[in-house]
């Protein structure tokens, strides 16, 4: 009886610690983001009541008048170009993250050294931000293309590298083994096991960065003069509204397009 | 078991047979390779001088990453812009979980109804499609530049990000745990609360955390591009203003160093979850 | 989990299907009577093999013994007692931090290079998750276990002759796979894929094949199979197996000679008619609960 009494009250002590800590946590977390409201002057009525008003807005600008259709080839025009640079920017990276990947990852090391300076390279480029990328090549490559395509490369190489390394280590560990053990030579494993094994996964983590490139082309172009991002900043600037929802609708038709094209490959593929 | 063998046009046996899959596959690499080379040819660069344009880029690479140097803002006020950013990426991050958390529930296939869950996916799905500065433009129209339209502009791609993660995670929570809970007829919310979220907690807890750290890129980017503040916004300044190359790089050094270690953070959690 | 246990009957009722089909020989559940191989060459001694990954914990502890020509050497032992990295040891998948291994005669840790990849074909290697790659051909996975002895070019481009591809098909007929020869791998039964994983590793023309748990993912039907195949290879060609099993029941049915393992070291070495329940309880330890229930 005693010992049952012991057990239960151990398990009351268990549960009340639990709830202690969760206390504590939610007041941390609570703490902080009144701390982070009070750093940013972010006020949390205002931020609820700014969504609705947003919405109202953008539904309200999205009755197009015949003078905004008239500039629609010209966002059609600028929307090619952003998507033509994400994807050509975004294959490019893969060529480069593959070989950096195939350097990087554990199971495929040519030797440490170059192992862990093709990880530092991948984790230089990908942790500094794009619009450091697109305002520091901005300075010399000036506004046109080629800044997007190398702000673009740079991330996109950085993430792809990661990506590409996690993939050769799930997807090939297994056919390696097997492979090194048939006395295969090191280019014989990678043509016969890696590539076949982690292709198409890598492949589709390409779709993802197109995916995700066609949004961060936007904020490029922006700072950069390029591209549909420039042009949303243009009439952003005039108070065009009309002009900001067609080229905001335009984007978003855009994205779903080739969201849904990528899926499509991907059950291809996969 | 000689029939099994093919042979090709030369009489020699082949060692594969080419499925419908592979076919694609390839085709598709193919395709991809030509529209890339082509895609180089179609952009425009007009106004652009290749080789000027690198030695530039390669001096101010030199500039920045060897004489990093604060000359417009000093080092106290550079750190306290850095909390400022990191203090947005908290609130957007924050406040996107608890929404998302909801949301989940109503998305995750196991926890709702196909109807819910899908007009939810598909909600997501075009809120996302909007690129975030884009978004934060346009709250800045109805709640001025600032922080208030940085962190509501960059919460919604925040909910569609955890959404989908926690979803996914709510997902492969075995069924046999929610029927034997269902069976002793608790209710819906303590399903979710006693069950759901503890047994995907570590799960719930790797994905905030690297979507804080996906959103403090993201609110440096808005600091440059949409008048968020913060150190984005000084490093636009000292580069687009000041063309100070030295400011640049210590700035980029800041932002790399708290970048890696949120990176190193992440890749721990999500290793122990 | 109610949804995977149904799965995984549907898979083994599959697998049970097929393999019923093919099974090639009369199944002999008496051990053949020449089991005598005291008298086979060695072929291969290992001593004073230790390996420790990190800290003072040795893996492998002062590992010593003989492997004779055309046995089936079976090693076994609680899981953790190092039985998978004597395996790659003996291959130099995995490096030992100590000892000695001779084998036709040729010290064989101090290869590099070129040697030591030809002698990884003289050893191939069978594995509990069969190891294939799933995108490509039966055929293709088989021609495989000869790249090692192409150069880098004609492996990658697959420059088979037709001698050698005319010996994969009969290896792959052999082993009772040849409808499958043009399938991908990632379409068979756990069954098909070892033998895939079999042919890969006779292609090689070994002298000894080293299987690290071939048939813990198998049910008991293709498990029998496999092991009927693992005794013919080495009766009708003289390969010796060295075979990794947790199953006590298939090592004395099959092998010729046990090892056990425990703890890195070894505690038992001999005839597996010898084997008493001390001796289990010595190899198990206190594991031997587990073993049961297992």
């Amino acid at each position: 009886m005693d010992k049952m009494n012991i057990q239960h009250a151990g398990d009351v002590n268990i549960i009340r610690k639990k709830h202690m800590k969760l206390f504590f946590a939610g007041l941390v977390i609570i703490a902080l983001v009144f701390g982070a409201g009070a750093v940013t002057n972010y006020n949390h009525i205002e931020g609820v009541m700014s969504i609705p008003a947003a919405f109202q807005w953008l539904f309200a600008n999205m009755l197009f008048s015949g003078s905004t259709l008239s500039n629609l080839p010209n966002v059609l025009r600028l929307l090619w170009e952003t998507i033509l640079i994400s994807i050509v920017s975004t294959t490019t990276a893969a060529v480069f993250a593959g070989i950096f990947a195939i350097m990087g990852s554990k199971l495929t090391a040519v030797n440490p050294v170059l192992m862990y300076a093709a990880k530092l390279t991948a984790s230089v480029s990908r942790n500094i931000p794009v619009v450091a990328w697109a305002l520091i090549l901005v300075i010399s490559f000036g506004t046109n293309a080629a800044t997007g395509f190398l702000a673009l490369f740079f991330a996109t190489f950085g993430f792809l590298v990661r990506a590409f390394i996690e993939t050769i280590d799930e997807a090939s560990k297994d056919t390696v083994e097997a492979l090194r053990a048939t006395g295969a030579t090191y280019p014989q494993v990678i043509a016969k096991a890696v590539i076949p094994e982690a292709m198409p996964q890598m492949f589709s983590w390409m779709l993802f960065m197109i995916e995700t490139n066609i949004r961060s082309a936007t904020l490029v172009g922006l700072l950069t003069g390029t591209g549909i991002g420039y042009l949303f900043d243009l009439y952003y600037k005039q108070l065009n509204y009309e002009m900001v929802s067609l080229i905001t609708l335009a984007i978003v038709i855009a994205v779903l397009i080739i969201e849904w094209m990528s899926n499509l490959i991907r059950r291809e593929i996969l | 078991m000689e029939h099994a063998i093919e042979k090709d046009g030369k009489g020699r046996i082949k060692i594969s047979r080419l499925n419908g899959g592979q076919q694609k596959f390839r085709l598709l690499m193919i395709g991809t390779a030509i529209f890339t080379v082509i895609g180089f040819f179609l952009l425009d660069y007009s106004g652009l001088q290749l080789w000027p344009a690198i030695t530039g880029t390669l001096g101010n690479l030199k500039m920045m990453f060897l004489e990093p140097q604060l000359n417009q803002v000093g080092f106290g006020s550079a750190m306290y812009q850095v909390l400022v950013t990191l203090s947005l990426a908290f609130l957007s991050t924050i406040l996107g979980a608890v929404i998302s958390i909801f949301l989940a529930f109503g998305a995750a296939v196991n926890l709702s109804r196909p109807w819910i869950s899908r007009s939810i996916k598909g909600f997501i799905t075009v809120i996302r499609a909007v690129p975030t500065v884009l978004w934060v433009l346009i709250f800045a129209i109805a709640a001025g530049l600032g922080a208030v339209a940085a962190v509501i502009g960059m919460l919604f791609h925040s909910v569609a990000y955890l959404v989908k993660a926690y979803s996914e995670a709510f997902e492969e929570i075995d069924e046999g745990k929610i029927e034997a809970l269902r069976a002793t007829g608790s209710s819906y919310a303590h399903i979710l609360f006693q069950v759901v979220v503890p047994q995907t907690k570590s799960f719930l807890i790797a994905w905030t955390f690297l979507r804080f750290e996906i959103n403090f890129g993201v609110a440096v980017a808005m600091g440059a591009a949409a008048g968020a503040g913060g150190i984005g916004y000084e490093l636009f300044m000292s580069s687009s203003f000041y063309y100070d190359m030295n400011e640049v790089g210590m700035i980029t050094y800041m932002i790399l160093i708290v970048a890696v270690i949120l990176e190193l953070a992440a890749n721990k959690l999500k290793n122990a979850a | 989990m109610v949804l995977k246990t149904k799965e995984r009957q549907q898979l083994a009722g599959q697998e049970k299907k097929a393999d019923d089909i093919v099974f090639p020989f009369d199944s002999d559940e008496h051990r053949p009577l020449d089991t005598k191989k005291d008298d086979a060459p060695v072929i291969m001694e290992i001593s004073n093999i230790d390996k420790a990954y990190s800290g003072d914990k040795k893996v492998l502890n002062d590992i010593a013994f003989d492997i004779r020509q055309g046995e089936v050497l079976s090693i076994i032992g609680p899981s953790g007692a190092g039985k998978s990295t004597l395996l790659r040891v003996i291959n130099r998948m995995i490096e030992p931090s100590r000892g000695s291994i001779t084998f036709q005669g040729e010290d064989t840790l101090s290869m590099k290079g070129r040697k030591l990849r030809s002698m990884r074909t003289d050893i191939g290697m069978i594995f509990q998750h069969y190891n294939l790659v799933d995108r490509s051909s039966v055929f293709e996975n088989v021609l495989h276990g000869l790249l090692g002895y192409k150069n880098s070019l004609q492996g990658i481009f697959s420059l088979y002759t037709e001698a050698e591809k005319q010996r994969a098909v009969e290896i792959i007929t052999e082993l009772g796979i040849s409808e499958q020869l043009y399938k991908r791998c990632d379409e068979l039964s756990g069954g098909q894929k070892q033998r895939v994983g079999i042919a890969r590793a006779l292609i090689q023309d070994p002298k000894i094949i080293l299987c690290d748990e071939p048939i813990a993912s198998l049910d008991p039907n293709a498990s029998r199979t496999i092991m009927e195949y693992l005794r013919r290879i080495s009766r009708e060609r003289g390969i010796t197996i060295v075979v990794n099993l947790h199953q006590l029941d298939a090592a004395k049915q099959y092998s010729d000679r046990i090892i056990g393992l425990n703890g890195g070291r070894i505690v038992y070495n001999g005839n597996p008619d010898d084997i008493d329940p001390d001796t289990i309880s010595r190899i198990y330890g206190s594991k031997l609960d587990e073993l049961i229930v297992e």
